[in-house]
């Protein structure tokens, strides 16, 4: 059941898609850098980047003329020498956190970060009483 | 000490449930709004999306507030809002349209299909000048002042009911 | 008329839900004397009929499919005359209603077998077990009757279906969700035994040796669904991804994640009498996550701008029996659970020890998971949207996995209830000698992610580390469900390499070929031969001829399609896979540009099958661990009757019966 929701979910976007216009894609949408490390930078940075037209799915991994756009301007900016942090920031500077899956520590994001540290005591309390108490009486009750 | 923590499981559940309660009856926003609302519109200069009009650039938006128009011929919904883009030219609102992915004869078509309430129209191939202000879809209907700031955003298709809205934020943005 | 009999079933059945809860819960009530209410009697039988009823009511509605009968609803939303016959049949759950209508079907099954088959429990574990499983389909029954009825006839049968969406329209769609289904609900009878034992306080090694069989049985079934939805989504989506961590994903892979800690816990409490309280949590725990699954998924309220099959009344309707069940069960966890009395003692180095650590690891990995998985639904009640992905996800579950893979690999070696570390020295020698021995290698050749180089090293600690429980035994005579479990780890060993390969070393080819044109990828040289239109019985095609030559050898043709559905009208592409032995070549046909060329993606993704070999010898490992125990105990109750045999013999000799050995 799962599976097929989110296919359906893409499904649909194919259906947005038919409809959509006949334009050839940009440029550097379906094409990759001559570049071996640039096009590496920019893969990295596409794959961390969302799809604002899809469900869950990175610009990486989608044929939403957008993405195919977005990864035009990922991949003509690296090669305009931005790094992919800038290229970042100026998606954020328009679309807001939610164009980004790469965690930034934000007023927003912030207790996404704190949950691991928090689930880290958390588990290390559970163990502790678990394990590390019991350790002590079982050398003492364990003879009985 | 240890029925205290029999109680968390049960806690965290209760949060989550009442949180689940409240956002089903929160209407969906499946929007995705700009945030260059505020912001001077970034440098452009687009070629005219057909031989009727001429382009639009960033330097056209001085003087008076005007309504940059992102919208496409092969868009349904750009079909829907004509009417009232026409309307609001017709009450004097200067339009600025910016075509998506799209080609002249389309762009033509379109016109003279459906009316054309345009001063000028650029056009965006591969989404260039979308991107850079923020907007992700089409339509989108940007209210810039006569600075060249974004003022406000409408996203989706201009319904009557929002012509009042779009017409104020104008207003605001003089 | 078939569909009003398929309705009539389901009343009746829910009907028969409320006699077995009525019932189930007469059990719990003994007389003054201490002998069985009379009421008791009708559990059993009202759960097996009620199981015959549900599934003839989704049998009914198969055939509903099979023959399009377009005066249904359901049918004529959601197929079409013209479909083949398998995706006419796979069609009836790929809808609301109709995954519904499955989901309460096994449901009563799972609950008629368990009344059928289960004799090990008291009357009164078992009478309470009913019961609660009486609650959940009950629940159930009134959302499918009142909210989403499968049987709903139109005033006027439409004249054709508006058929079923093409990328559901696979063979691996007919397979996954149904398995999927099965492990959800193999849940549930989880969560009833957990909650009879809770309530009867019968908390004991007994008691969980009738619960591992499911909760095994439900872990298999969830494991071979999600490695089946996964390599579905790697073909049938295009770019060569087998995870999103999309939240329709997460919805599975929280259930198994506690399903997995439920497993080892039950095993701990049937072999040792200890995590009692753990087992009762995780068996609460683990239906709750397929509860909360099936909410998210079909409420809607994570779903953003492309929603499908959601509907916020239903969303409310689940929510509500979600609160019902699990708040339910979490109160009485937390009213009951004090006075189950504490588990046997272990030390921190004992096979215990590593698995409740191992426990509590996967416990935060779900957290984690359901944190990332919620947190956008947090923030947008606050009107801020976040996007939580891959980047969160990886390092943060990694945080958690990695020391349990390492624990993981030592764990098996352990004794029960207390080791000394001088014991395995050799062994812990062995492990971090391959960890590190693997990830100074594979650094020593290029520069790779992190993540993917920590993977591997595990991976080959751990596929090392799983055979060793097999070091100095006879073969022959280990039992079937260690044979089981040594698979599984290794499965895990397989599955992580698999996933750490596609990570560190796959290559990606997009490029625009004319007809006629090369491209080399590893040493794989694909040439487009033609481009040629083809067409289905319900799509129409182009279709790609790629020779693909690996080192100037003979050529194999590829051909990827761009496929155009008419009905509802969508386009999809087909990807086509060649596969070696040590990986696959991965082919899509895009677009065609204006200057002719054509759209190639073409990816080598080395070792990427060992992710889904992994993730079925993990399956096979649990079918094994069942086969084991089934016949363990099949063994014991001969025995067993075998010797109430020889001491009715013996005292109808008259002479004095032995004391019985145990």
């Amino acid at each position: 059941m799962i599976r097929f929701i989110l296919a359906a979910i893409i499904a649909l976007l194919a259906l947005s898609v038919a409809a959509q216009d006949s334009m050839p894609p940009a440029p550097y949408a379906y094409n990759q850098l001559a570049d071996p490390r640039l096009e590496a930078e920019a893969s990295a940075l596409m794959h961390t980047l969302r799809c604002l037209k899809c469900q869950s799915q990175s610009i990486a991994d989608s044929d939403a003329p957008m993405a195919g756009d977005m990864r035009h301007q990922v991949r003509s900016r690296i090669l305009a020498g931005e790094s992919p942090d800038e290229i970042r920031r100026w998606l954020i500077a328009r679309y807001g956190d939610y164009v980004s899956y790469e965690p930034e520590v934000s007023s927003t994001t912030w207790p996404l970060f704190v949950a691991p540290l928090l689930l880290l005591l958390v588990v290390g309390a559970v163990l502790l009483r678990r394990l590390g108490k019991r350790r002590s009486d079982a050398e003492g009750g364990d003879v009985a | 000490m240890r029925s205290v923590y029999l109680w968390v499981p049960l806690a965290l559940f209760a949060f989550f449930a009442g949180l689940a309660a409240y956002m089903l009856t929160q209407e969906k926003d499946q929007f995705v709004e700009s945030t260059m609302i505020g912001q001077p519109l970034p440098e452009f200069a687009l070629d005219p999306a057909y031989a009727g009009l001429p382009g639009a650039a960033k330097a056209d938006f001085t003087g008076k507030p005007r309504l940059l128009n992102i919208w496409a011929s092969w868009c349904l919904p750009c079909i829907a809002e004509a009417p009232q883009l026409e309307a609001l030219q017709k009450q004097g609102v200067e339009i600025v349209g910016i075509a998506i992915r799209d080609r002249p004869e389309d762009v033509a078509n379109f016109l003279a299909k459906y009316g054309n309430p345009y001063s000028r129209i650029g056009s965006d191939a591969i989404s260039e000048v979308q991107l850079a202000i923020g907007s992700s879809g089409v339509p989108e209907t940007f209210v810039i002042d006569g600075k060249g700031v974004i003022r406000y955003q409408h996203i989706g298709d201009i319904r009557e009911s929002d012509v009042p809205k779009l017409l104020a934020e104008l207003e605001k943005a003089r | 008329m078939i569909a009003e009999i398929g309705l009539a079933a389901l009343w009746l059945a829910a009907a028969l839900a409320v006699l077995q809860m009525v019932s189930g819960a007469a059990a719990l009530r003994t007389g003054p004397a201490g002998e069985a209410n009379p009421l008791a009697i009708y559990a059993r039988p009202a759960a097996v009929v009620q199981a015959f009823l549900a599934v003839l009511a989704f049998l009914l509605l198969l055939r509903a499919f099979a023959i399009t009968d377009l005066s249904l609803k359901l049918v004529a939303s959601n197929s079409h005359s013209m479909k083949p016959l398998l995706y006419k049949l796979t069609g009836t759950w790929g809808n609301h209603e109709g995954s519904m209508l499955l989901w309460v079907g096994v449901l009563a099954a799972s609950g008629g077998l368990l009344a059928g088959f289960e004799k090990r429990l008291p009357e009164r574990t078992m009478g309470a077990t009913l019961a609660v499983q009486g609650f959940v389909a009950l629940g159930f029954y009134a959302f499918l009757l009142l909210a989403s009825n499968p049987f709903e006839r139109l005033p006027v049968p439409a004249a054709e279906g508006t058929g079923l969406n093409p990328l559901l329209q696979d063979i691996g769609l007919a397979i996954h969700p149904p398995t999927l289904y099965a492990g959800y609900v193999g849940l549930s009878v989880a969560f009833s035994l957990a909650m009879g034992a809770l309530l009867t306080r019968e908390v004991n090694p007994s008691f969980a040796r009738v619960m591992r069989p499911w909760v095994l049985g439900a872990w298999v079934l969830l494991t071979l669904g999600i490695t089946a939805g996964s390599y579905w989504a790697y073909y049938e989506l295009g770019w060569g991804g087998w995870w999103f961590w999309d939240p329709v994903e997460n919805a599975s892979l929280m259930p198994w994640l506690a399903a997995t800690a439920l497993m080892h816990s039950v095993s701990v409490l049937a072999a040792r009498d200890a995590l009692r309280t753990w087992t009762i949590m995780l068996g609460v725990l683990a239906f709750s996550m397929s509860m909360l699954g099936t909410f998210l998924v079909r409420s809607g309220v994570l779903t953003s701008v492309h929603a499908f099959a959601v509907d916020p009344e239903r969303g409310a309707f689940i929510l509500g029996l979600l609160g019902l069940y699990i708040g339910g069960a979490f109160t009485i966890f937390a009213l009951r659970a004090g006075a189950v009395a504490e588990g046997k003692r272990f030390a921190a180095l004992s096979r215990e020890g590593a698995l409740v650590f191992n426990n509590v690891m996967l416990s935060a990995i779900l957290a984690i998971v359901l944190l990332g998985t919620l947190y956008p639904l947090l923030t947008e009640a606050f009107d801020v949207r976040v996007s939580v992905g891959p980047p969160y996800f990886n390092p943060a579950s990694a945080i958690f996995a990695i020391p349990m893979l390492l624990v993981m690999a030592v764990g098996p070696l352990l004794r029960w209830k207390s080791d000394k570390p001088a014991r395995l020295q050799f062994e812990l020698a062995l492990i971090a000698a391959l960890v590190i021995g693997v990830i100074a290698l594979v650094s020593f050749f290029g520069r790779f992610p992190l993540l993917p180089l920590l993977g591997l090293g595990l991976a080959a600690a751990l596929a090392v580390a799983a055979l060793l429980p097999l070091k100095g035994r006879k073969l022959a005579r280990v039992p079937v469900a260690t044979w089981g479990m040594v698979l599984a780890h290794f499965g895990v060993a397989v599955s992580l390499f698999g996933m750490a390969c596609e990570g560190a070393f796959s290559e990606e080819k997009l490029a625009a070929v004319a007809v006629g044109g090369t491209e080399q990828i590893n040493d794989f040289a694909v040439m487009l031969d033609a481009v040629t239109p083809v067409a289905g019985p319900n799509w129409t095609a182009i279709e790609a001829s790629l020779a693909v030559r690996q080192d100037g050898g003979e050529p194999v043709i590829l051909t990827p399609q761009a496929r155009n559905f008419w009905s509802p009208p969508q386009s999809t592409s087909e990807s086509a896979l060649l596969t070696k032995w040590n990986g696959q070549l991965y082919a899509v046909i895009g677009n065609q540009a204006e200057d002719g060329r054509w759209q190639i993606r073409i990816w080598w993704k080395p070792f990427v099958t060992f992710i889904w070999y992994g993730g079925l010898l993990i399956g096979l490992g649990g079918i094994l661990a069942i086969a084991g125990r089934v016949k363990v105990d099949v063994t014991r109750r001969r025995a067993a009757s075998k010797g109430d045999q020889r001491r009715a013999d013996l005292e109808a000799l008259g002479a004095v019966a032995p004391q019985p050995a145990e």
